[in-house]
């Protein structure tokens, strides 16, 4: 009884700290009179959520899909290429530092240029999506595949084991967590390449909508679409960790 | 003696003895004038050797020597992790040429497989050395029976306590029923108690299995306990400063600890450990 109750208290404490703070803001902006397109108060935001629904949802199908899609491109094109980069010491040598340099670009950066080349119908988001999200990816997954202990490996050699045997048995199994470590930062970067590309140039999404409300002082509309998209990025955050909870069971 | 248990069924159906059965005056291991130096130029750190050595073929020789005296280089060299800086090895005859499937290795660290269950595990070998898939499982459950892993079959590693990670780590090391055995200090992370419980399995084991191991080790008693012959190693460079066949008779158990002849052996590595004087 007594172990039950501590164990709900501990599961309340972080929606009651959101609830309080929710009040605080809701009385703060009555209290001091702030004016709705400066920061209008959760009701205000609610009122206009409910208001503006079937907008709301449809873009947020929009951003989700743009996401997604982004997302799943960058893992198919990243796991061969971080496979042939652990595999051959050639492909290591001259793509590697490549892609580190690459890396370092700002691809955010580079969002007017995909506008550019691709002009503004889904697919720029989309590729700005696999930019933000293919590095985290690649580089955790070939982090992973080198990630093998000297005894692990001392013990395939001692079998004489292929490289295959070496790397299904092995490296696979060891990279699994590193994989999805970067599956979880590429998520997180995924939302905001599709809000990116969505600022620079779109007709529909949640980050057009925010750039519309607010260039008409819509504000809380505003906030409601970053709410949702707050929304999004934490769920799809433990999409991901649910299945790495599914399949790594495993402690090292 | 190999006919009743699924060993033979595995390593005959497998061919793992397709190069012939061995006479029993052919050595296992056979070394010539090893060295091994890690690095080169000015600093060059010479580990061992020149050392030569023969393992006859069903034996059990255990290697003893203070740490860092090369002992677990020998085991790499011998097991074709490691090349020889100079010198010859000869494994059954054959010039050594890299790992062989024929021999089994115990590591320190258990080295199991953390996302794999103790079956999986064992069955390793099976899996990379392509055995029929249904004599390994029989003899994997057998081994695991043996080692009384029987009902941790399905468990993680991680589940297991240090002595039952090493026992299951023994059975993957004879799943494919090796020649050689070489065991790389088994028992040096577990604690005094399981070391002595485990060594004493271990004898057991080896006598059911019947085959020749080669056991490194910094502890004496376990060394003498175990091996029909006890090998002594220097310092680095590590060479051989006694070589003594232990005529204490099999089976042992604890109480061959307490026979005079146990002590005597004991007594005469054990000064000669201690005086440390370089050959």
């Amino acid at each position: 009884m007594d172990t039950s109750w501590k164990a709900i208290s501990a599961r309340a404490t972080t929606p009651l700290i959101y609830l309080v703070l929710t009040i605080l803001w809701e009385a703060g902006t009555r209290a001091f009179h702030i004016p709705g397109w400066i920061l209008p108060a959760p009701t205000a935001i609610f009122a206009m959520a409910k208001e503006w629904a079937p907008e709301l949802l449809y873009n947020t199908y929009v951003t989700v899909r743009e996401t997604i899609i982004g997302f799943v491109l960058a893992l198919v094109l990243s796991l061969p290429l971080a496979v042939i980069i652990a595999f051959t010491s050639t492909a290591r040598r001259l793509l590697y530092p490549i892609l580190l340099g690459l890396q370092s670009v700002p691809k955010v950066a580079l969002a007017p240029l995909v506008i550019l080349w691709l002009g503004i119908g889904n697919w720029p988001k989309i590729v700005i999506v696999v930019l933000v999200c293919f590095f985290p990816i690649l580089v955790n997954v070939v982090a992973g595949f080198e990630a093998v202990p000297k005894p692990m490996m001392d013990l395939m050699y001692s079998l004489r084991a292929s490289k295959l045997a070496i790397f299904r048995r092995l490296r696979a199994p060891i990279a699994m967590p590193h994989l999805f470590t970067g599956c979880k930062i590429a998520i997180t970067f995924a939302v905001i390449g599709a809000v990116i590309g969505e600022f620079v140039a779109a007709q529909e999404g949640l980050g057009y909508m925010i750039l519309v409300s607010t260039a008409q002082s819509q504000t809380p509309l505003a906030f409601a679409a970053i709410l949702l998209l707050t929304f999004i990025s934490i769920a799809l955050y433990y999409a991901i960790e649910f299945l790495e909870k599914k399949f790594v069971t495993w402690h090292p | 003696m190999m006919g009743e248990h699924p060993a033979a069924i595995v390593s005959s159906a497998a061919g793992t003895n397709a190069g012939g059965s061995w006479s029993s005056e052919t050595a296992a291991i056979e070394l010539f004038g090893v060295t091994k130096t890690f690095g080169d130029g000015p600093k060059a750190t010479p580990a061992l050797g020149p050392l030569d050595l023969a393992i006859e073929t069903g034996s059990f020789v255990s290697i003893v020597g203070p740490s860092g005296c090369g002992k677990s280089t020998l085991l790499r060299l011998i097991a074709g992790l490691e090349k020889p800086t100079g010198g010859r090895l000869r494994r059954y005859g054959d010039e050594l040429d890299g790992p062989s499937r024929k021999v089994g290795i115990v590591f320190q660290d258990h080295v199991l497989f953390p996302w794999a269950s103790v079956l999986e595990n064992v069955m390793l070998p099976a899996d990379v050395l392509s055995l029929p898939k249904a004599a390994a499982l029989e003899r994997a459950h057998w081994l695991l029976e043996l080692t009384g892993l029987k009902d941790f079959a399905g468990h993680k590693p991680h589940m297991l306590s240090g002595g039952m990670k090493q026992r299951a780590a023994f059975c993957r090391a004879v799943l494919a029923d090796p020649q050689l055995l070489l065991l790389d200090e088994p028992f040096g992370a577990l604690d005094a108690l399981t070391r002595e419980e485990l060594s004493l399995e271990l004898s057991r084991l080896w006598q059911e299995l019947g085959r020749t191991a080669l056991l490194i080790t910094h502890d004496l008693g376990e060394a003498i306990l175990l091996g029909d012959r006890i090998v002594i190693m220097s310092d680095r460079p590590g060479r051989i400063r006694l070589d003594m066949r232990v005529d204490l008779p099999r089976p042992r158990d604890v109480h061959t600890m307490k026979d005079p002849r146990f002590i005597e052996i004991h007594q005469i590595a054990r000064d000669l450990l201690f005086t440390r004087q370089r050959n």
